[in-house]
């Protein structure tokens, strides 16, 4: 364990996941595995910013499907825009707004035939909201299951009020995406190119969050989580404090959303509801909140074990997922990542019993 | 010389009742000031007052400067500092990480997000002072209650709180450990001035420079220990109440 906490083990760490992710992945899995793969990475990238901000920070982010949606949406928007571009010139009306009888483009739609503008987007507007929101509710003292409850209703206000917008491809959402930034997304190599840029984008969040975690604001942040009134008489802006990882896992949310996009070729509101959200979380639990890969290697886990159990069992797979929840909250509250901890517990009873 | 704060007519109600009525309260740098009274009287909600947890009416004044109505962190930057009657320090961080954030409330975003590189020499020092060195990375968590009641004080040293209210500093410590804190008390109130909310008589006697006696959320007397001990009212009100809770801790 000590290893890992020093540079070298860091490095070594980072080395060892990235000749997993771009050496032996794509060498072991057909191109239809590796992009399920690529799939859930962004689930791992969402699954990083909620231990930041859930496991070190105490915030239950129970809507971080909002932040996805977001992501996701802009880069839809972006995609959607080039294509029309690219069949019928400049200033051209998407496919889907042409079926639903829209002439004009909307004016909200224009700026995002820049790459540009888009990826500031992608990177600004969800911060932007998180940075908001979370002053409106840490500076009011809103924590516990009410901030958990809160944020759960925004996101299903959120994927209600994107099935109302006809614009933006309501109960269906945006898909058939042709082009990613000029590069045809049914070219298997492409495909593959967007493997390595959801695996690459994984680690540098996972880098991200080991500096947070590390520093001295990281140590902050666990003092926040275990007693913020302590903080604030210490002098500390609590609220400040909370709002930073909020703001980052909505980040990373965001980014994963928009590498989501163009590897699974459809964005709906059903992708970013309240379901979709408990499923980010559950994956979290699963894991070990507090951990650096405990989320990663839960939002995998689950990830995957949805993806096999719903083939054979689609039904059977919401039940299981449930059961899974609450055997772990019941048994491994530390999540997976806690099992060692958990294991060494056990072997030392029946010497304190003898003793 | 003009006190370290000063507060006049702290009033708290809750729902109507009175919990502080009107309390004045001079704390002067140099002296281990003593806040006694019953179960009840109002300590620690007048502490709750002065660090901006409970709203009042009143003002309270440190150094010029009126501190009613600013947030709890704005009044702990102002160089007050407090504990709370159930030690609270951060159970899953060291005693290092413990005092090093309470060290840092002015820390620059840029300083936050870099690690920790080495301690400071007054987080080391005070590690010391407070008789935890050997405890640096040791989890708050496990440590003794004693050591957490020290290690709360000792983060409002690195804190450079210069008024220090301590809600029962000595709550659950054995004799020894009275005497060690009694001590720092005093050491620490060199140039700082403390308050201590206490119960017990004689920690009060062997290490009080000043005492202020709360009753039903008034002040009943104020004075040297000597001068409050022979208050005819102290010996009724309190002295009297606290032989009926020694015997009834007893019995
Ligand atoms: N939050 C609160 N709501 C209502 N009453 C309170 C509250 N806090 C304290 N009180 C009451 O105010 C009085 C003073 O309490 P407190 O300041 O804790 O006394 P002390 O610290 O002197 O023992 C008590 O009667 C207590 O019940
Ligand atoms: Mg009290």
């Amino acid at each position: 364990m000590k290893f890992f906490q020093s540079r070298l083990g860091t490095w070594t760490g980072f080395a060892a996941a990235a000749l997993v992710l771009f050496g032996l992945a794509p060498l072991l899995l057909s191109g239809f595995r590796l992009g399920l793969l690529a799939q859930f990475l962004c689930y791992a990238i969402v699954a990083v910013g909620i231990g930041l901000a859930w496991g070190r920070g105490g915030m239950l982010t129970l809507g971080q499907g909002v932040f996805f949606g977001m992501g996701a949406y802009l880069m839809a928007m972006h995609l959607k825009m080039a294509d029309a571009e690219f069949r019928n010139g400049p200033g051209a009306v998407p496919d889907f707004m042409e079926l639903a009888g829209i002439r004009e483009l909307p004016a909200y739609w224009a700026p995002f035939s820049s790459p540009v503008f888009t990826i500031a987007m992608i990177l600004l507007l969800p911060t932007a909201f998180a940075v908001l929101l979370g002053l409106a509710v840490f500076k009011r003292r809103v924590k516990g299951a009410y901030f958990a409850i809160l944020s759960q209703a925004l996101a299903g206000a959120f994927a209600i009020l994107l099935i109302g917008q006809q614009s933006l491809g309501g109960f269906n959402g945006l898909s058939r995406f042709r082009y990613f930034f000029g590069y045809n997304l049914d070219d298997p190599v492409n495909q593959q190119m967007l493997y390595f840029i959801a695996a690459g984008i994984l680690l540098v969040v996972l880098a991200v969050a080991l500096q947070l975690r590390r520093s001295r604001y990281g140590e902050l942040l666990v003092a926040v989580r275990d007693a913020e009134e302590r903080v604030r008489f210490l002098g500390y802006d609590a609220a400040n404090v909370k709002v930073v990882a909020y703001a980052v896992a909505a980040l990373f949310a965001s980014v994963a959303g928009a590498v989501f996009v163009p590897i699974v070729g459809i964005i709906s509101p059903a992708s970013i509801g309240i379901v979709p959200s408990i499923m980010f979380l559950l994956g979290v639990a699963i894991g070990g909140r507090a951990t650096l890969l405990g989320p990663v290697i839960g939002a995998l886990a689950v990830a995957w074990a949805q993806t096999a159990l719903s083939e054979q069992f689609p039904s059977a797979w919401t039940y299981a997922q449930g059961l899974l929840f609450v055997l772990v909250i019941a048994l491994l509250p530390g999540g997976i990542a806690s099992v060692a901890a958990v294991t060494k517990r056990f072997q030392r009873k029946p010497v304190e019993a003898a003793a | 010389m003009s006190a370290a704060l000063s507060c006049k007519q702290i009033e708290v109600a809750f729902d109507g009742f009175k919990a502080v009525a009107g309390v004045d309260l001079e704390l002067d740098r140099g002296e281990v000031h003593f806040l006694i009274g019953p179960n009840g009287a109002g300590k620690t909600t007048l502490v709750d007052a002065i660090t901006g947890l409970a709203k009042y009416t009143g003002s309270v004044v440190k150094d010029g400067e009126e501190l009613r109505g600013k947030k709890v962190h704005h009044i702990a930057r102002k160089g007050i500092g407090r504990t709370f009657q159930t030690a609270t320090v951060f159970e899953n961080l060291t005693v290092a990480q413990n005092l090093d954030i309470a060290a840092g409330a002015g820390r620059s975003p840029w300083t936050l997000l870099r690690r920790r590189k080495h301690l400071p020499q007054h987080v080391t020092d005070t590690m010391e002072r407070i008789g935890l060195k050997d405890k640096a990375d040791t989890p708050a968590g496990i440590l003794a209650h004693g050591q957490k009641q020290w290690l709360e004080i000792g983060m409002l040293l690195v804190g450079d709180a210069d008024v220090l209210l301590l809600d029962e500093p000595i709550a659950g410590m054995g004799h020894e450990e009275r005497e060690t804190t009694g001590l720092l008390l005093h050491d620490i109130a060199a140039d700082r001035a403390v308050a201590v909310v206490e119960h017990d008589m004689d920690f009060m006697r062997a290490f009080a420079h000043r005492v202020t006696v709360l009753h039903a959320g008034a002040v009943l007397a104020a004075g040297t220990v000597d001068e409050v001990s022979d208050d005819p009212r102290v010996q009724e009100v309190y002295l009297g109440t606290a032989k009926e809770n020694a015997d009834a801790a007893t019995a």
